[in-house]
């Protein structure tokens, strides 16, 4: 069936078999790659993106449910100001070592601090409950995501 | 692991969704959350060959109060109950305690409870709160006790042309309280024990209705019905919250399996009835 | 924070926390994983896996899977065999099936596989292959398979009797049975360290591109060691070895997963020759956790000899470990248990001896070394627990029993009583550190305190020494392939450089690190220097990373080549400042002459003279390639604390606190090495708190999937407190050890003695891993808590 789903801006128009899966739809057809896959039990989280700002596992969604929706991924992060404060704290405070949750990882905790602008160690290690990392035991990930919602915090203040 | 092929419809009313389904025959399947249905058709442990998908039907999404209950309708999602200030006892206890908040974010309560999965949390909360299932057919609408819905392991008394659209959840007038204690390996883990506790208290500061129900420890969702039983008339104490824990210990049917021993868990039964019913009594007395 | 940085930030030499240079493609989704190459054709392919753990195939019917819309072939073993390859070597000297022809002998092994246009289709034709299995009994233990009577599980190999799949011994028997003899005290330990999965968040893959005019042959895999993966490739398949190109892409995690070749890698890669086009394999996670290297699965009994004030005489070890289907250990040749004899630790006493039997059994051969330098993950918890246990039984205090035995720092370099030489280190300071950080004596009047009110503290401690960084190539090799390791390093004429390694990253920030060394053996700012590696067409020859090999023989590789193309900088400016080379010296970032700092050159003013102002009979160019060989394996060390609660009425514990120092000699980037460390932590604190692959009695794997198969979330994972000392390794030319596999190594042990800790008073002395509540809970119980 025909669904357009707008990705990071963009609508996207296929025809599509109704099993498939969103994050394929995202990767194969979109051809944004930065959404992974990790596991088949929609345990692991790489596959996050955001569907009408709320973060979801996006192997255990079909395409065909986000027909008419919003979809934000890792791609859709990076304004025309530069990159989001969640970008440039993974990268200020080594939240990732081999890169393959941190999209996953970055979009939770953007969707975090747009509620939450000064969430604690214990909030933010909650949000991000649903996504695994075998990298970075989560300390500089927790300080990432604490460190862009001060960083976001200021610059709104600076606005 | 990727689903085998089915066809797809999307329902925007709950009649057309009915209809839908009636129409596709048994091996038809609602999708609401999705949660618990499409990784068993990744699997392919389920390979249904239609999904009627009713998450563009309005209406279904609020969780308000009343007539004296709590209505949480079929696309309300786990994560909602967590936010929500509607919600008091063993629901907001065990919302946040359901998978995690990713799958909570997609999740329906009423999904999970269709679902009947023995080591599901929310069967136990509406067994001890004495919860209805509001079950809509062709020919209207029904109300089913908790008790009568579930049926055994990921069977409930639904009809092949119903759906659940909504739960209802007693909300009691007088002074009461409820916890929801869940021992899970991990986030995102089903429970090894859960237990829900509910308590109502008479004027006089005696126990005037009592629920407690089990999770992972029986075939199915398991009301400790003699613990109940102990507490009813009864102050709240230390002592009596003990023995209703040993009552519930005894009523669990628990299993040695990769979790734990089966003897482990009952002890665990017995400690968090204990737990529950103190955190129900805390907030009852608040 | 030791300071040990000498050049200033511009430059980025050794010891500044530079920002990664990997992170901009990774933030921004720019990574380029195995999944994420399409190359034009290409096809899919899904593996059929073997339901049941032991079974005769009696046939395969693919008529089904064949008809499916999309699915262009069937690849079953009988073809494989057609092509002589349904059979493959494994890095231990066996052999190990491709697609299985005869028998299968583990959950999960491939069967067969469906090639098709698209990965749905695969999937439903993978559904559809129809294998006749006819059921044998499983045996799901190593115990039941040496048993007498045990039906033979490899009896396709030739002269194999039994179920045994090697012995081995070390040490010197007579002398340690005759001080277990004379001992006063002799303390015994029988644990299980359980089967463990490396499960990398992005499973294994390839992209086999067989070009069929050319013969040209380009793989893309998610390989940790792509190098000795071609060669292996080349022997195997018997393809032209310059025709094969590996290239390794940006890996999602490895842990040692990614250092077998996987009888998918070999049937894709024979599906694209057959085919003409290119052929994907992506494992799904089940298969990776039930077919793909697993760590540790060995049974111990340790015992140490004791005088009665502590002193430890001897250590003798007794193991049996678990193979699986097929001995597949990735490990050095002539060692059958890996680096195991690493188990006397810290402690200087002067016999041991250790033997070891490896079975065959239904399940997943594997054996890899899982963020460990081959087997020491296992030995360093044996060592740590006995001294727990000794500790208990003696009366002493598990620290005070520590400082009692250690090599005392000028005893290095130290010969061990299985002989290893350890480089450096100072394990007393060491431990009071941590001790001082953790505030033991507190801790332990708290702990009396909260006994006495039916509270359960426990506070453990593991000092543990590793072995990494093999090795030496008069010992060490895999598959014959000397472990030794390369850098080479070209100077454009602007100054800019890049630098080319046979080692690959994982995620441990070679990118950043590697260009750090060059930064600060020659002055050029490490911004300016792009590292390249993985692609063997384009990289010098390596043996590649795990084992913590990258910095003690990479790093390595990486500072000598450094060093030639500096001191053939300083020839250049010699003669561009017309002076004697002798009389030239380098600063952070120049050349100048002795006494007359003025007089200076830069890096890049010499880089740009080696393209156009050469001295008389010097080659142009400013490039160069260093094989390492080292001298030894590097020592790397740390002491931890660990503090739990532990709940008497359920068995749940928690940690309160978790610290941890380490010394891994000079660090190049703290902070990338705090980053390994935290990583090492969590898994860790996953092994014992969690995190492993069990079986039913019919050889079922229970861990098969994310829900079975345990991986704490932030939420579980506890915080962590870093220290460190810092010292050097003498050998290694720029005095680093390697990080990335101590904290997984030491941290087991630290919290299974905490936990056991909580409990010694009431006489219990251990817990298997992993400490499951239901474990605490009945040794508490059987104990009469």
């Amino acid at each position: 069936m025909e669904i357009t789903v707008n990705i990071n801006g963009t609508d996207h128009t296929a025809d599509v078999e109704p099993r498939l899966l969103l994050v394929d739809h995202i990767r194969t057809g979109a051809g944004l790659t930065g959404t992974h896959i990790g596991c088949d039990t929609t345990s692991c989280g790489v596959c996050t993106v955001l569907v009408d700002g709320t973060p979801v596992k996006s192997c255990t969604m079909l395409a065909v449910q986000a027909d008419g929706r919003s979809v934000t991924t890792v791609e859709g992060l990076k304004t025309a100001d530069g990159l989001h404060p969640v970008q440039q704290a993974f990268s200020d405070e080594h939240g990732l070592q081999c890169g393959f949750c941190t999209p996953a990882m970055m979009l939770v905790g953007a969707a975090l601090i747009d509620e939450n602008p000064a969430p604690s160690d214990d909030e933010v290690r909650w949000a991000i409950s649903g996504n695994l990392c075998r990298c970075t035991g989560y300390m500089n990930i927790v300080k990432a995501i604490q460190s862009a919602a001060a960083a976001a915090a200021s610059s709104n203040g600076d606005s | 692991m990727l689903p085998a092929q089915f066809d797809y419809v999307a329902a925007s009313s709950v009649e057309e969704a009915i209809a839908a389904k009636a129409e596709g025959g048994d091996e038809t399947r609602f999708l609401a959350g999705g949660q618990s249905l499409l990784p068993m058709m990744k699997l392919r442990f389920a390979t249904p060959s239609k999904l009627v998908d009713i998450n563009r039907i309005a209406g279904l999404d609020a969780i308000e109060h009343h007539n004296g209950h709590l209505r949480v309708g079929a696309l309300v999602r786990h994560a909602d109950i967590a936010a929500s200030d509607a919600v008091s006892g063993a629901v907001a206890s065990a919302a946040p305690w359901i998978s995690d908040p990713l799958v909570r974010n997609l999740g329906t309560l009423c999904g999970s409870v269709a679902h009947c999965d023995p080591e599901g949390d929310w069967n136990s909360v509406l067994l001890a709160t004495g919860a209805d299932v509001i079950a809509q057919g062709p020919s209207g609408s029904r109300s089913i006790a908790i008790g009568d819905f579930v049926q055994d392991f990921f069977t409930n008394s639904l009809n092949d042309d119903e759906m659940v659209t909504a739960v209802h959840i007693p909300v009691p007038s007088g002074r009461s309280g409820g916890s929801y204690q869940k021992l899970e390996r991990k986030v995102g883990d089903y429970a090894t024990v859960g237990v829900a506790a509910h308590l109502e208290l008479a004027a006089d500061g005696t126990i005037s209705a009592a629920g407690v129900a089990m999770t992972s420890v029986a075939p199915i969702n398991r009301k400790a019905t003699e613990a109940e039983a102990l507490l009813v008339g009864n102050a709240p104490t230390a002592e009596l919250f003990a023995e209703a824990g040993a009552a519930a210990a005894a009523a669990a049917d628990p299993r040695d399996d990769v979790r734990g021993s089966a003897r482990w868990k009952r002890q665990v039964v017995a400690a968090f009835t204990g737990r529950a019913l103190a955190a129900a009594a805390e907030q009852a007395q608040a | 924070m030791t300071d040990t940085t000498t050049t200033p930030p511009e430059i980025g030499g050794i010891g500044h926390s530079v920002k990664r240079v990997e992170d901009a493609r990774l933030i921004e989704g720019q990574g380029n994983f195995l999944d994420d190459i399409v190359l034009p054709g290409m096809l899919h392919m899904a593996l059929v896996r073997s339901p049941v753990a032991h079974a005769r195939i009696n046939g395969i019917d693919t008529e089904a899977a064949t008809a499916v819309d999309g699915v262009l072939a069937v690849v079953t073993g009988e073809l494989m065999d057609q092509h002589g390859l349904a059979w493959m070597p494994t890095l231990s000297g066996d052999t190990q099936a491709v697609l299985a022809t005869d028998k299968v002998r583990y959950q999960g092994q491939e069967v067969a596989a469906v090639i098709a246009t698209d990965p749905y289709a695969a999937a439903d034709g993978a559904e559809l292959v129809d294998v006749d299995y006819e059921m044998l009994d499983a045996i799901t233990t190593p115990q039941q398979s040496l048993a007498d009577g045990a039906a033979l599980i490899r009896d396709e190999k030739e002269g194999q009797t039994d179920n045994l799949a090697y012995t081995w011994e070390t040490g010197d028997e007579a002398a340690t049975d005759a001080a277990f003899a004379a001992a006063d005290r002799v303390v015994s330990l029988t644990t299980h360290y359980p089967r463990s999965h490396p499960s990398p968040l992005e499973t294994c893959g390839i992209v086999a591109d067989v070009n069929s005019v050319t013969g040209q042959a380009t793989i893309y895999m998610t390989s940790q060691a792509p190098h000795a993966h071609r060669t292996l490739f080349a022997l195997v398949a018997g393809l032209p070895e310059q025709n094969i190109r590996i290239v390794s892409p940006d890996i999602g995690g490895g842990f040692g997963n990614k250092v077998p070749i996987y009888p998918g890698y070999v049937v894709a890669t024979a599906a694209s020759l057959l085919i003409g086009q290119p052929v994907k394999w992506v494992e799904t996670r089940t298969g990776n956790l039930i077919s793909t290297g697993f760590g540790r699965d060995y049974y111990m009994t340790g015992e140490l000899a004791l005088t009665n004030e502590g002193r430890i005489q001897a250590m003798r070890v007794d193991m049996l470990s678990d193979q699986g289907a097929f001995y597949s250990d990735a490990q050095p040749t002539r060692y059958r248990a890996g680096l195991f004899h690493v188990c006397t630790g810290s402690y200087d006493f002067p016999h041991a001896h250790i033997k070891c039997r490896g079975a065959f059994t239904n399940k997943a051969p594997g054996g890899v070394a899982y963020r460990c330098s081959f087997r020491i993950t296992e030995a360093s918890y044996l060592i740590e627990r006995l001294m727990q246990t000794a500790a208990d039984e003696l009366g002493i205090d598990p620290a005070e029993l520590r400082l009692r035995n250690f090599i005392q720092p000028e005893q290095f370099p130290y010969e061990t009583a299985t002989g290893f030489v350890y480089d450096s280190g100072d394990y007393p300071t060491a431990l009071r550190k941590a001790l001082d950080a953790a505030g033991y004596d507190e801790l332990r009047a708290e702990q009396a305190a909260a006994r006495a009110e039916g509270r359960l503290v426990g506070i453990g401690i593991a000092h543990f020494t590793e072995a990494v960084g093999a090795g030496p190539a008069h010992t060490y090799d895999i598959a014959g392939l000397k472990m030794i390791d390369s850098a080479e390093l070209r100077v454009h004429p602007t100054g800019k450089a890049i630098l080319k390694l046979g080692v690959k990253t994982q995620g441990q920030g070679h990118e950043t690190t590697f260009a750090q060394i060059v930064a600060e053996e020659t002055g050029i700012p490490a911004t300016d220097i792009k590292v390249i590696h993985g692609d063997t067409d384009d990289t010098p020859y390596g043996l590649g990373t795990y084992a913590s090999r990258s910095t003690p023989v990479g790093g390595a590789a990486t500072a000598m080549v450094a060093r030639k193309i500096a001191d053939k900088a300083r020839h250049i400016a010699a003669h561009l400042l017309e002076a004697a080379p002798e009389d030239i010296e380098r600063d952070a970032d120049k050349f100048h002459v002795a006494g007359s700092p003025d007089q200076a050159v830069s890096i890049q003013d010499a880089a740009f003279a080696a393209y156009t102002n050469l001295p008389e009979g010097m080659e142009y160019g400013l490039e160069d390639v260093t094989y390492y060989n080292p001298p030894n394996l590097t020592f790397p060390y740390g002491s931890y604390v660990v503090v739990v609660d532990v709940d008497p009425e359920t068995g749940v514990w928690k940690v309160r606190r978790m610290v941890a120092l380490d010394d891994c000699g000079v660090r190049i980037n703290p902070m990338i090495v705090e980053g390994q460390i935290h990583g090492g932590l969590t898994e860790g604190f996953a092994m014992s708190s969690m995190q492993w692959i069990t079986f039913d009695d019919d050889g079922n794997c229970i861990g098969s999937n994310f829900m079975d198969y345990l991986v704490p979330t932030a939420w579980e994972t506890p915080r962590f407190e870093l220290l460190e000392t810092v010292t050097p390794s003498p050998h290694h030319p720029i005095g680093a050890k390697g990080i990335g596999e101590s904290a997984t190594v030491g941290s087991p042990a630290a919290f299974v003695n905490a936990v056991v800790d909580a409990l010694a008073h009431l006489g219990v002395r251990n817990i298997d891993m992993p400490v499951l509540p239901d474990r605490v809970w009945e040794a508490i119980d059987s104990a009469g808590g």
